[in-house]
């Protein structure tokens, strides 16, 4: 029964929440109240710190983590799969709506916007993380951090020298851990 | 069989390199799948990331599944997917058994710190080459700036920004007649 319930309250939450990152926190609040056994606010916020920070789409993890908090490994399971079932049934339509269309100029043009403005919406989504970085230290706020300026600059400046841009990101983001703990940011 | 495999072994990895979901997929993907495996243009990958902006569900999955589906229809979609959310599955499921207080620990904390400054920086680099591809006139830049500032500074919701960018295309760029 618990694994029906939370199948079903993580396919809504796939279905509904929009867009990325923390779109599915408002539906996971809604779940603590609905199911208090389940898991308290607090311990829900603990689960979006070690979401956010681990690897892997944040909405998985945490669709991941309750699920093994309530019901184990089978929870787990069920959970993730659940919150990735709508998203995954409503590709496999639109794929075949953009190909039934794909001669269409208005849906043609529609993509020839979008592009630019996709370019602008990834520039937000770093900035939006830069910012956190600049204005907080582990989550509290701080005086304006110039540490991490200069280093986001010089990764920056690094990663436009051709044979320095060819190396995988990982490496980039295993860099920043080892300088995160350096110079204890 | 052996492209299937290879489907799910490259989005294991994709997904256990990702940190922070949704646009900070984009860099890794671009290297992965554009670059080093060539299974799809960068233009298209791009289409399928605002198409995955604006319908619901969890980002990383609308592009996984479109990847897949792209490659390998029907169960290349099912198993792009199950690649991906694997490396959560696993990782999630040993730190929620296993470190109780993962947070807790300072130097654990630090690392993660030094790792959103690279991922930005990883995220500011993608954008430039986009914009580079991407940006040709006047238009297209008023468009990228347009939604940087709603999205990045006055905090609009990436969705409206999105719907209302391809009304505005469909509108303009759609009126003439394909060459």
């Amino acid at each position: 029964m618990t694994y029906l319930l939370l199948g079903y309250e993580f396919f809504k939450a796939g279905l509904f929440a929009v867009g990325g990152g923390l779109a599915t926190l408002p539906f996971l609040i809604q779940m603590s109240y609905n199911h208090p056994q389940w898991f308290s606010v607090d311990e829900l916020m603990q689960m979006v710190a070690i979401s956010e920070s681990t690897p892997g789409a944040i909405g998985i993890n945490m669709a991941t983590y309750v699920g093994f908090h309530v019901a184990g490994l089978l929870g787990a399971v069920v959970a993730t799969l659940s919150v990735a079932l709508p998203p995954f049934l409503i590709i496999l339509i639109v794929v075949h709506i953009l190909d039934r269309f794909k001669e269409s100029r208005r849906i043609n043009g529609g993509l020839e916007a979008l592009r630019p403005a996709v370019t602008g919406l990834i520039g937000a989504a770093g900035y939006l993380v830069l910012r956190s970085s600049l204005f907080t230290v582990q989550g509290v706020e701080a005086p304006f951090q110039w540490i991490v300026l200069a280093l986001f600059l010089s990764l920056l400046g690094l990663l436009q020298i051709k044979p320095l841009a060819r190396i995988h990101p990982i490496v980039y983001i295993a860099a920043g851990a080892v300088l995160g703990v350096v110079l204890r940011l | 069989m052996k492209e299937l495999l290879n489907l799910y072994c490259t989005f294991f990895f994709i997904g256990s390199i990702t940190f922070g979901g949704g646009y900070a997929v984009l860099p890794i993907l671009i290297r992965e799948i554009v670059e080093k495996r060539k299974w799809i243009s960068e233009e298209k990958l791009l289409d399928y990331f605002a198409v995955s902006q604006c319908t619901p569900g969890i980002i990383c999955i609308n592009i996984a599944t479109f990847m897949g589906y792209h490659r390998r229809g029907f169960w290349g979609a099912v198993i792009t997917t199950l690649g991906f959310v694997t490396p959560s599955l696993i990782l999630i499921t040993a730190i929620a058994a296993v470190l109780r207080n993962f947070e807790s620990i300072v130097w654990v904390q630090h690392a993660f710190a030094g790792i959103r400054v690279a991922v930005s920086a990883l995220i500011a680099s993608t954008v430039w080459k986009l914009a580079v591809k991407n940006v040709k006139t006047w238009l297209k830049a008023a468009i990228a700036v347009l939604a940087f500032v709603t999205v990045g500074l006055l905090s609009i919701s990436p969705i409206y920004v999105t719907i209302a960018f391809a009304m505005f295309g469909a509108l303009w760029f759609g009126r003439r007649r394909p060459a």
